[in-house]
């Protein structure tokens, strides 16, 4: 059932601009992989490459051993695709729309009802597109990929407008699907949603691959310092930047942050000195991976 | 969730069933786009109450040049040739002019100058006089009219029976409108020629730029439907506009405007297909060349409305100089038009519809190619 996709050599151009530049990949069947990187890395043209709406301008991509480019139908069926900005069937309602693409992928729209209430529209069945909030419009174009019950679900930015709330529960129905043993492929720039949800990421910039593994590895090769954020009544600033084992030591809105290399040490002697108060710990994030990769500045 | 799907009950592709796999995907894409047309109130308008607002102001303008407004007239005192006219005088006089009677000559004039009445008539010593207002010049016209014949009738009867001799000179008149077209036949084929021109263009112009513009053409080429499908479910859509326009169109000419169809009537209907493919084809071109709804819109109005006039969807070209002819002889309208008036109200048979819809067909066909090449999916 899985789909295996491989992205060879892909390079794409705009004129002058490079958006893909020579990236290779393979997602294998089953896979949860997501595409991160900044604005404009190239992350839409890879995807929209590879679902077979752009034709490269060299390399090759395949899904499942085919070219997705040539649009055949029964490899249509067999993929599910969000677009970054979503688009519907002007007036109809959401159940309408839902009816309509089952029709046009010739499936049974009998789990239509199954369907809104995963992606919680059941109240809005009846509303029609334009009247849906930006959200929930985005929740009902993520609908419109699966109602076919496709093998391959490729998603752009799915939870980029969604509340917690329904980011929430769409990693539930996103991980339901992969569970079934269905390929997910997503972009995201909540680094935290594809700790949680991916198998692996590939990070791209300037339309070049950067690194490609699973998050927790990537996490692991970064070999980040450890985060000890305490409350600002805890300790002194000045008290902290001479623990035992301080590196750097700052002062934000929600307290102090202490970051270290030897956190064992240095939270003995906090211990000692009864100095917990709203302590967390947190090693390197994926997000910490991402800005180490990418740098911080804006990009075009 | 839920994913209880197993891969049990997934649909197989059913063998031989192509055919009926193709329709379905058109069938929903029709229903959809349908849908999109009836709940928009605004094409609702431009399709069906815009062109009939067209036919009822013909078809009244129509009436009240047929049936004019009597006058209404004061007569003061006795005046004989109106009280002793014959039964059959007194119902031409009744049907032209509304008589009241008064005494009072002064109010009555007063009446005229404030124009609650159009003239007063009197009569002194065998002088029949009437007071009309400057500032109705036509209702004067109109009666003095009146009242002269009136007077002419009865100096004949006078001098017939004082001679036993008929009158030298007669006076009759006929009207002209039983040998040509009466208006509203002419304009209930023409006006619906130029409404169903008008909304299968806008139709395909519009739609089709607004599906490439919210990119749901480009999310329609990820799935398993043809081209093809895409643009037969707009001609389906088309087509069906068309037929409800003919349904109204003709249903409001002979119910409420008298409008009288000869009896190959129905031949109209394939002569309204072949048309609203021709202009179908034509937004098809419109729809592909303008990058905006307004553009396409605009670009549609800038063909269709020129076109309507030349091909006297409005008035009739008989009057108009050569070349213009000629001009509207290369428009599909004008072959359109023709058609609809000659199986509508000219009493002429299927061979009248032959070659206006080669022609729309042909129209159809190049356009249709023109609009194919230039056609993207993306904006
Ligand atoms: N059709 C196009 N024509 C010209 N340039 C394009 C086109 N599509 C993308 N680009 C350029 O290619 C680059 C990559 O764009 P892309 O949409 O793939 O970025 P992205 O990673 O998806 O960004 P975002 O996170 O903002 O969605 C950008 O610089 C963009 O301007
Ligand atoms: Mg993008």
């Amino acid at each position: 059932m899985g789909v295996q996709i491989e992205v060879d050599h892909l390079t794409m151009r705009y004129g002058a601009v490079t958006a893909v530049d020579d990236i290779s990949f393979t997602v294998e069947p089953g896979e949860f992989f997501g595409l991160l990187g900044p604005n404009g890395a190239g992350k839409t043209t890879t995807l929209e490459t590879v679902e077979g709406l752009r034709s490269p301008t060299s390399g090759r991509v395949s899904v499942d051993g085919r070219d997705p480019a040539k649009r055949e139908p029964d490899l249509q069926r067999r993929i599910g695709v969000q677009l970054q900005s979503s688009a519907f069937f002007e007036r109809l309602t959401a159940v309408e729309q839902l009816q309509t693409f089952g029709a046009i992928y010739g499936v049974p729209t009998s789990r239509l009802d199954d369907l809104l209430e995963q992606v919680g529209l059941t109240e809005k069945a009846t509303a029609q597109v334009e009247d849906l909030s930006g959200g929930q419009k985005q929740r009902l174009s993520i609908a419109c990929a699966l109602v076919h019950d496709p093998d391959v679900v490729f998603l752009d930015e799915p939870t980029a407008a969604l509340d917690p709330q329904a980011r929430r529960n769409l990693w539930d129905v996103l991980r339901g699907i992969n569970d079934s043993g269905r390929t997910v492929v997503l972009t995201t720039h909540y680094m935290e949603e594809a700790e949680e949800l991916c198998d692996r990421v590939a990070i791209v910039d300037h339309g070049r691959l950067l690194e490609i593994d699973t998050p927790g590895a990537l996490i692991r090769q970064l070999d980040a310092a450890t985060r000890i954020g305490l409350a600002t009544e805890a300790l002194t600033l000045e008290d902290a930047r001479r623990l035992p084992g301080a590196d750097s030591v700052t002062l934000g809105g929600s307290g102090l942050v202490i970051e270290t290399r030897e956190p064992a040490t240095l939270l003995a002697e906090l211990g000692r000195r009864e100095a917990l108060e709203g302590l967390s710990v947190s090693k390197g994030t994926l997000e910490d991976v991402f800005l180490d990769l990418t740098g911080r500045e804006y990009r075009a | 969730m839920s994913t209880s799907t197993t891969p049990g009950s997934r649909t197989e592709p059913s063998t031989g069933a192509g055919d009926a796999k193709a329709a379905r995907p058109l069938k929903a894409l029709t229903i959809a786009m349908f849908k999109g047309f009836v709940r928009d109130r605004m094409t609702l308008f431009w399709a069906i109450a815009f062109p009939l607002m067209f036919l009822v102001l013909f078809g009244g303008i129509f009436t009240s040049q047929g049936e004019v407004d009597p006058a209404e007239v004061v007569v003061v005192g006795d005046v004989s040739v109106i009280d002793d006219a014959p039964a059959e005088a007194q119902k031409t006089i009744e049907k032209s002019v509304d008589i009241t009677r008064s005494d009072d000559l002064d109010a009555a004039l007063e009446k005229v100058r404030d124009g609650d009445a159009d003239a007063v008539v009197t009569e002194e010593g065998g002088e029949v006089t009437v007071h009309y207002s400057a500032a109705d010049p036509v209702a004067g016209a109109q009666i003095q009219g009146v009242v002269q014949a009136i007077v002419q009738q009865a100096n004949t009867a006078v001098y017939q029976q004082s001679t036993g001799e008929p009158p030298t000179f007669m006076f009759a008149s006929s009207q002209v409108e039983d040998d040509s077209l009466e208006q509203i036949q002419y304009v209930t084929p023409s006006l619906l020629g130029w409404a169903v021109a008008m909304s299968a263009t806008f139709g395909a112009a519009a739609n089709l730029v607004m599906w490439r513009k919210s990119g749901l053409l480009r999310r329609l080429r990820l799935a398993p439907v043809r081209t093809s499908s895409v643009v037969l479910a707009r001609v389906g859509v088309s087509l069906v506009i068309a037929l409800v326009q003919a349904v109204i169109f003709v249903g409001l000419g002979v119910g409420a405007f008298g409008l009288q169809l000869s009896g190959w009537w129905p031949l109209m209907v394939p002569l309204l297909l072949a048309g609203t493919l021709a202009f179908l084809s034509i937004g098809m071109l419109a729809g592909a060349v303008s990058k905006t709804e307004e553009g396409a819109i605009g670009l549609a109005n800038f063909i269709v409305l020129p076109m309507a006039f030349l091909s006297g969807s409005f008035f009739p070209l008989d009057g108009a100089p050569t070349w213009l002819r000629a001009v509207s002889n290369c428009l599909p309208l004008k072959h359109l038009n023709q058609g609809m008036l000659d199986v509508m109200v000219r009493e002429q048979g299927p061979s009248a519809i032959v070659l206006p819809i080669v022609i729309l067909l042909g129209f159809a066909a190049v356009f249709a190619t023109v609009s194919a090449r230039l056609f993207r999916w993306e904006a």
